[in-house]
């Protein structure tokens, strides 16, 4: 199909174009980078190297059918119908009882060395062909997988012809009016998208499933790279395997077209408030970050607390201190959250960074906030996640999850963590300052050979803001912010010095 | 008595051709001391399954055992004979 330059396809935009439709697949997040699912009534290869989850993907795809009612025909040519069932059955997919309310049929095509069948002459995919389309009547079955491929191909050594008969049977089952996914082993992540090109040719759509080993941590990615006739999100997409099947964690997705809100929601501290020009914006995201000491878990502590008193309801995800310790120090600070929780207005979220990988942390923390509904969200710290994620998995985590909160109004507040005490950034500014809508910094300055504190809203888009770096103290009754440093400069770069008069 | 049972897909040219060298090996080779059962996979797709056929067409000797299989049109008798462990060119 030839490419439209611009100019083409603004002419022809008038003319609405006819895409194919979508089958939702019922894989979480899949469908969103599908743009509705799988194309209807074609057929997809599922190409991966081994180990890549290809068969639980068809598996997910197949069950998700028959959860709606309809049928499904898993063609084996590896795998025996025992093992599949019994390997499946960990995800809750109860494959022997829909065999039994037939709403599910194997057609065992696995290898049998007892049956080892010369060949003698002409032949074709006769039998494979009418066991198949047999299965598909006497199921309704509207989801149909074949796994895998390349094992067929290693049986038979006439590549061509399989490769005409599998066309045929594709061919076949679509106009039985299924939607049909196969898939294919590679040998490499990145190249070819199958070492003999075969599969590639019965396929209309081609999805990769990849299993790389990044910076020595695992890392699982999905990748439509082609629809024939049809739209899809572009790039790889991480995804991970959990109890109830595969999750895909799609990108920032949804494009935002909803207006950023004008409405103001507290920080927690009047003054701190003020100097943001009347509050956070509701659904803004903010970054607060200081070395360790200056203050960032109660000014989280006390954005909970703001949400808290104004009726909201208030979620913090804790990698850094225990909820009892917090409860704690926020009972010090005159702030009952233990109370507030027994309400229903609060929850903490304690877990290890290093306990499962990005997706599973992203996972979890989406369900908890589906669950909980929170008006306010508060991470404590970033910097504790990117010190176990690898770069890349943790910028896609936070895109991630800023994107979930945007897309829900949430209020977002992150914490992360200066490695100097004196100055400075952090890796984790470095690499999500962009993301975020406003930035507060808590700084040690060294004044007069005393150690004071300074915070500054450094950002705070869409609305002016106090850009006064002002001393500010914590006590047992919590954060007090003061007056401006006067007569003193260079406190961000950690080399503060009085201003001489007449400079 | 050799049985046999000849799976094939519909009426094709290829299932014509192997029913053909089936019935001139048995009159050649077997002295016509052979049973010839002929299932057409579309129309008996579950004894298909039964005996997971794949190809078509394909040839089962069932008797006498042990059971064997050849797939393929049956151009060559010989080969044929040497799958199915059949003795070649010997009364049976």
């Amino acid at each position: 199909m030839a490419r439209t330059t611009k100019t083409e396809s603004e002419t022809v935009r008038k003319k609405p174009k006819a895409t194919i439709e979508k089958l939702a697949t019922g894989i979480p997040g899949f469908d969103a980078v599908g743009h509705g699912g799988l194309p209807l009534n074609r057929g997809t290869l599922i190409a991966g190297t081994a180990g890549s989850a290809k068969t639980i993907f068809v598996t997910h795809f197949l069950a998700s059918g028959v959860h709606q009612g309809e049928g499904a025909v898993f063609v084996t040519f590896e795998d025996t119908p025992e093992d599949i069932r019994k390997n499946m059955l960990s995800f809750g997919w109860d494959i022997a009882a829909w065999e039994r309310a037939g709403k599910w049929a194997f057609v065992d095509v696995s290898p049998q060395p007892a049956e080892e069948t010369p060949v003698v002459g002409g032949y074709e995919l006769g039998g494979l062909m009418s066991r198949v389309e047999h299965a598909v009547r006497k199921t309704g079955a509207r989801r149909v997988a074949l796994d895998s491929l390349s094992a067929l191909f290693t049986q038979f050594p006439d590549r061509r012809l399989i490769r005409n008969e599998l066309y045929q049977m594709v061919s076949s089952l679509k106009r039985l009016g299924s939607t049909v996914v196969f898939t294919a082993e590679r040998t490499e992540d990145y190249g070819l998208i199958t070492p003999s090109g075969v599969e590639e040719f019965v396929a209309d759509n081609v999805v990769i499933l990849r299993n790389l080993l990044v910076d020595e941590r695992r890392r699982r990615t999905l990748e439509i790279l082609k629809y024939r006739g049809a739209n899809h999100e572009r790039g790889e997409v991480p995804f991970t395997i959990m109890e109830d099947g595969i999750i895909v964690i799609p990108l920032a997705a949804q494009r935002l077209t909803q207006e950023s809100s004008t409405k103001r929601v507290t920080s927690g501290s009047k003054p701190l408030d003020k100097m943001c020009g009347g509050g956070f914006f509701r659904d803004s995201i903010v970054l607060v970050s200081g070395a360790t000491g200056t203050g960032k878990t109660l000014l989280t502590t006390q954005f909970l607390n703001g949400g808290i008193t104004d009726d909201e309801r208030a979620l913090l995800f804790a990698f850094e201190e225990s909820r009892d310790q917090l409860y704690r120090n926020a009972a010090a600070w005159g702030m009952d959250f233990e109370k507030a929780e027994k309400r229903g207005r609060l929850k903490v979220i304690n877990q290890y960074p290093h306990a499962m990988p990005m997706e599973d942390h992203l996972v979890r923390m989406r369900e908890m906030i589906e669950e909980f509904q929170p008006n306010r969200v508060a991470v404590d710290s970033l910097s504790a996640l990117e010190r176990v994620f690898s770069l890349r998995s943790f910028r896609e985590f936070v895109i991630s999850l800023t994107s979930t909160l945007k897309e829900k109004r949430i209020t977002g507040l992150f914490t992360s963590t200066t490695p100097q005490l004196l100055g400075g950034g952090s890796v984790t500014e470095k690499h999500i300052s962009t993301l975020t809508d406003s930035i507060i910094l808590l700084r040690y300055v060294e004044v007069n050979g005393s150690m004071r504190r300074s915070l500054n809203v450094l950002k705070m888009r869409g609305s002016p803001h106090d850009t006064d770096l002002r001393e500010y103290d914590i006590d047992g009754s919590g954060m007090h912010i003061g007056g401006p440093f006067r007569g003193v400069s260079g406190i961000l770069s950690g080399q503060a010095r009085l201003i001489e008069e007449d400079d | 008595m050799v049985r046999f049972r000849l799976y094939v897909a519909g009426d094709s040219y290829r299932s014509q051709r192997a029913i053909a060298n089936l019935r001139k090996l048995g009159e050649e080779r077997l002295a016509g001391r052979y049973e010839l059962n002929v299932v057409d996979v579309q129309r008996d797709p579950d004894a298909a399954e039964q005996d997971r056929i794949l190809a078509t067409p394909t040839l089962i000797k069932l008797d006498p055992g042990p059971s064997r299989r050849v797939t393929g049109d049956l151009t060559d008798f010989e080969q044929v004979l040497m799958a199915l462990a059949l003795p070649s060119g010997q009364e049976i």
